[in-house]
């Protein structure tokens, strides 16, 4: 499951992943798609105050992307 | 009409009234060359050696130790390049904390910088200098106290490893110059007169005796040949009477102004999905920093101006760049979001109540009004 954030400023890519993450089942993952720079410390950040599992960033097509899995 | 309320005076501070009074009076006094040699000239050279010592004394320095530069970024650059010109043969690695003054920052990336990293604190660990230290380098930096978090660096241990490893140590004194003592150990001290309630256009660049220091630009005669061209000498007098003012006021101030923080600290930890930043005890006495979940800076410091406090923030969209705060970004915290308070001598205890009482609301509709609250 992916989200398309590129082109929009923090803190919209982690309120989409939010609003996604409360739609899915414990265990998904969710991908953020996400050019803005903060993007890569606020998503890590987003998951340590809400207890979730920042399992990485990589890219996709030369943007950076961010996978979170939902434990709780 | 409410007056308004600065709260960013780690930015700068409105210009302490003795210094003010005394800004004025320099400028019938003090207004001659003090190189030259007639009587307004031995005046104004009576005047500058006055506010040298006196500078030197609160800082814990000899006066012809300490040198007066533009501001504060300008002694930063110095006061670093001279230190890694005079160690050239030796390297020109330049080790210092990931959440330095981006002056210094600047300054270091002339030179092959290496970032010790911090904890959640924002705090440096020696170890990691003392690691990074096993290669040769031209200079160690650390900032006092970070001006954005407010947390306090264990500056005398950092001091210890370097001084084993003899490599010199800048020490980045701006947020503590003024309110309390000045930590020992350095081998080049910077400050900036602006952050203790001087004028700006004054920085202080001291520099131990003994340490090998070449100055990095064209040498003059003024200030030991540490800082090129006349100094701003009506300003350089007041910003001595101000920090002889925050000095005296510094232990009544930091008593005053503690529990202040303590509380916004509590309000804000308080507020669902805000997280506050930084050391809660071994920090500065007048500032706070906290991150708010799904907010954007830029809209938290402009309804905080509305309602008439001045806030600084260190989200990305809040800097011209559009880069957020490397200190928070160092630290692993939210950088959205992000407001920092600086409370200063003028701030009173109604200011605060003031605030607490508008933060829950600014934070609650904002995030009603962005369609996040009940995310």
């Amino acid at each position: 499951m992916r989200i398309d954030c590129r082109g929009v400023l923090c803190p919209v890519p982690v309120i989409e992943l939010a609003k996604r993450m409360a739609t899915v089942p414990v265990g998904t993952v969710v991908e953020v798609l996400a050019d803005d720079t903060a993007a890569a410390h606020d998503i890590p950040a987003w998951c340590r105050m809400r207890g979730q599992r920042f399992e990485g960033a990589g890219e996709a097509d030369g943007v950076p992307l961010y996978r979170v899995r939902r434990v709780r | 009409m409410t007056a308004r309320v600065s709260f960013d005076s780690a930015s700068g501070l409105p210009l302490h009234p003795a210094a003010r009074q005394a800004l004025l009076a320099a400028y019938d006094d003090g207004w001659a060359d003090p190189g030259r040699l007639y009587a307004s000239a031995r005046r104004a050279r009576q005047l500058l050696d006055g506010a040298r010592a006196s500078v030197a004394a609160a800082l814990g320095a000899r006066p012809d130790e300490v040198s007066f530069t533009a501001n504060g970024s300008t002694a930063l650059y110095a006061g670093l390049d001279g230190l890694v010109a005079a160690r050239a043969r030796t390297g020109r690695r330049v080790v210092h904390s990931a959440v330095e003054h981006s002056a210094l920052l600047h300054a270091a990336a002339a030179h092959e910088p290496v970032a010790v990293p911090v904890d959640r604190l924002g705090r440096v660990d020696p170890e990691a200098y003392a690691a990074a230290l096993t290669e040769p380098a031209g200079a160690a930096c650390l900032i006092a106290a970070s001006h954005e978090v407010g947390t306090r660096q264990p500056v005398a241990a950092v001091a210890e490893v370097c001084r084993a490893r003899g490599v010199p140590l800048l020490v980045d004194a701006a947020q503590v110059a003024g309110r309390g003592p000045v930590p020992e150990g350095w081998s080049v001290l910077a400050a900036s007169a602006r952050k203790w309630g001087g004028p700006p256009g004054v920085g202080v660049l001291a520099v131990r005796t003994g340490t090998r220091w070449h100055a990095p630009r064209p040498e003059d005669e003024h200030e030991q040949g540490r800082a090129p061209g006349s100094v701003a000498l009506p300003a350089v007098l007041a910003a001595a009477v101000a920090l002889e003012a925050a000095r005296a006021e510094a232990a009544t101030e930091d008593a005053r102004l503690r529990p202040l923080v303590d509380r916004i600290r509590a309000t804000a930890a308080a507020l669902p999905d805000v997280e506050v930043a930084g050391d809660a005890v071994d920090r500065l006495p007048h500032l706070v920093t906290f991150s708010c979940l799904y907010l954007d800076g830029e809209q938290l410091v402009r309804a905080f101006d509305e309602a008439g406090f001045e806030v600084s923030s260190g989200s990305s969209c809040t800097s011209s760049t559009l880069e957020p705060s490397h200190v928070l970004v160092a630290m692993g915290v939210l950088t959205h979001g992000n407001v920092r308070v600086s409370l200063s001598r003028t701030t009173s205890e109604e200011d605060v109540e003031r605030f607490l009482a508008l933060l829950p609301e600014v934070v609650g509709r904002l995030r009603r009004e962005a369609g996040v609250d009940a995310v």
